[in-house]
């Protein structure tokens, strides 16, 4: 098994610890004057997303987590999973609800996503920071009302719902922010 | 490659305040009459403290170690009738990387003939108030085990590790993963960082004295109590600045304890390393009755200019990381 020693820790770092797969925020190296060191390490939870604090007397070696980051391209959903394929090796893995967290909702298919594979599986999914999507479903636009705040309710083709301005048509295409789920820009068609 | 990656990791403004630094500290010495030294970084002898890894190079098929900081040299001069001397060194240290550390520091060291370590801790005192000129300076002063016993309840001396380890509990300590539930230095060191150092006041200069004789390094140890070694150490807040001893002069006590700290690696599986002959042979010979201390010049840089990372305080900090 793969392991991590203390003087090889740095931000991004992945370990197991107690079963988990954890990924490395911080690392310092706390030692008083001469004598033993320590390390004292911030670390995120990828399973939960949780951050926690962990020491370790130097020299310590931890097990590495496989997890790596992949570009997939999302394909369809069956109800149950979400199936993703890697572009160069057509090799296909299914996620399940739990690693989609919110980014079900602004796939339609064929957007590249990150996927985070922990031992070859689907830990996590991050879809595309910015995704283009027609509305289906919202109310009459307010012809005129271009600049003026105020905001509705729009859905999605993907089955999002996000605020937009009072103008939006149903039909238009809408740039939104899949980080913040917030309306960026009409797209020209 | 970024396009900016050549640039130094100071600002040229701390380069400055750097050169200003080591030219008080010179103007410091001239006046009370220490001769400036310099002595080899690269040496076939190297520490063998199990806490100190050097850096090693090879030349003409033998090995050769980088100082961790120059010590045996000044000794040597020191036993050869230099007088009080001091240097400010370029050392080097394997492992040792954060926000406190880098692998390559700058030390002050000095030594002072006829000096007990309380005399040194006075003249470290008086050598920060002049660096700090008009600036306010607040020094504080406990010795190790008032400190255990006044933070922890816990006599560090009287302590085994099974004390030391229920004390954490008790006080709802981390326990570090990898800790050896036999190691009474171990657990010393442990309840030192995460206890002891962070309740010093953050906003002064704080001297730790009289360690357990387990940690006297290469410090004498007190005749009226052994089980005390003539140790001191100086923070500010809980960053550590300076380590000095009264020194051991006994070169029998010497070698003991190079020993000791060589079968210690060997138990741990790191290297054994080569002891200093020469340093034994001028004990022998005689060391002055001395105190010596170093000072880290990097992070007194830190404090001067308040910059939170070491890197910045060092012209090019990061190249090889």
């Amino acid at each position: 098994m793969a392991s991590y020693s203390t003087n090889e820790f740095r931000g991004g770092l992945k370990l197991l610890l107690d079963g988990d797969p954890c990924s490395i925020i911080e690392n310092e190296l706390v030692k008083p004057g001469k004598g033993q060191a320590f390390n004292r390490v911030k670390l995120r939870n990828l399973k939960t997303g949780r951050v926690l604090e962990r020491t370790f007397k130097s020299g310590e070696s931890v097990e590495a987590a496989d997890v790596v980051d992949v570009e997939m391209e999302f394909s369809y959903n069956d109800g149950e999973f979400w199936y993703f394929m890697d572009p160069e090796t057509y090799e296909q893995v299914a996620a399940p609800d739990t690693a989609m967290v919110d980014s079900g909702q602004w796939l339609k298919g064929q957007e590249l996503c990150t996927v985070t594979l922990w031992d070859g599986a689907p830990l996590m999914v991050s879809a595309p920071n910015f995704v283009e999507l027609a509305v289906t479903e919202t109310d009459p636009g307010l012809k005129g009302d271009t600049a003026q705040g105020g905001t509705k309710p729009a859905k999605l083709e993907s089955g999002a719902v996000v605020k937009v301005p009072l103008f939006i048509e149903e039909g238009e295409v809408l740039k939104v922010d899949t980080r913040s789920g917030e309306y960026v820009s009409r797209v020209k068609s | 490659m970024n396009s900016h990656d050549w640039q130094p990791t100071a600002d040229l403004v701390v380069i400055r305040e750097r050169a200003r630094l080591l030219q008080r500290i010179r103007a410091f010495f001239a006046e009370r009459n220490v001769l400036e030294v310099e002595t080899p970084q690269l040496s076939p002898a190297a520490m063998t403290d199990p806490q100190l890894e050097s850096f090693s190079c090879r030349f003409r098929q033998a090995d050769y170690y980088l100082h961790t900081s120059p010590e045996f040299y000044m000794k040597r001069l020191l036993a050869a009738g230099s007088g009080d001397i001091y240097q400010l060194a370029r050392v080097f240290r394997q492992d040792e990387l954060g926000p406190d550390h880098r692998p390559e520091f700058t030390l002050l060291e000095w030594y002072r003939i006829g000096m007990d370590h309380h005399q040194l801790m006075q003249e470290l005192e008086q050598l920060i108030r002049f660096l700090w000129a008009d600036r306010p300076v607040s020094f504080e002063s406990i010795s190790y085990r008032q400190a255990f016993l006044q933070q922890l309840q816990l006599d560090p001396l009287t302590a085994d590790a099974g004390d030391l380890q229920q004390c954490a509990r008790r006080h709802h300590v981390e326990i570090p993963q990898g800790m050896d539930t036999t190691d009474k230095d171990m657990w010393l060191d442990w309840l030192m960082v995460d206890k002891i150092a962070p309740a010093f006041n953050p906003g002064g200069f704080t001297f730790l004295y009289d360690y357990p004789a387990s940690q006297a390094a290469l410090a004498r140890l007190s005749v009226e109590d052994p089980r005390l070694a003539h140790r001191f150490e100086l923070f500010y807040g809980e960053l550590e600045l300076a380590n000095g001893f009264y020194e051991l002069s006994d070169a029998m006590e010497q070698q003991q304890r190079f020993e000791k700290e060589n079968a210690l690696r060997r138990q741990r599986g790191q290297k054994t390393m080569p002891m200093d002959k020469h340093l034994l042979a001028a004990l022998q010979s005689g060391l002055p009755d001395c105190s010596g201390v170093a000072l880290g010049i990097d992070r007194l840089l830190m404090l001067i200019t308040g910059a939170k990372d070491i890197g910045a305080v060092i012209s090019f900090a990061d190249e090889m990381f």
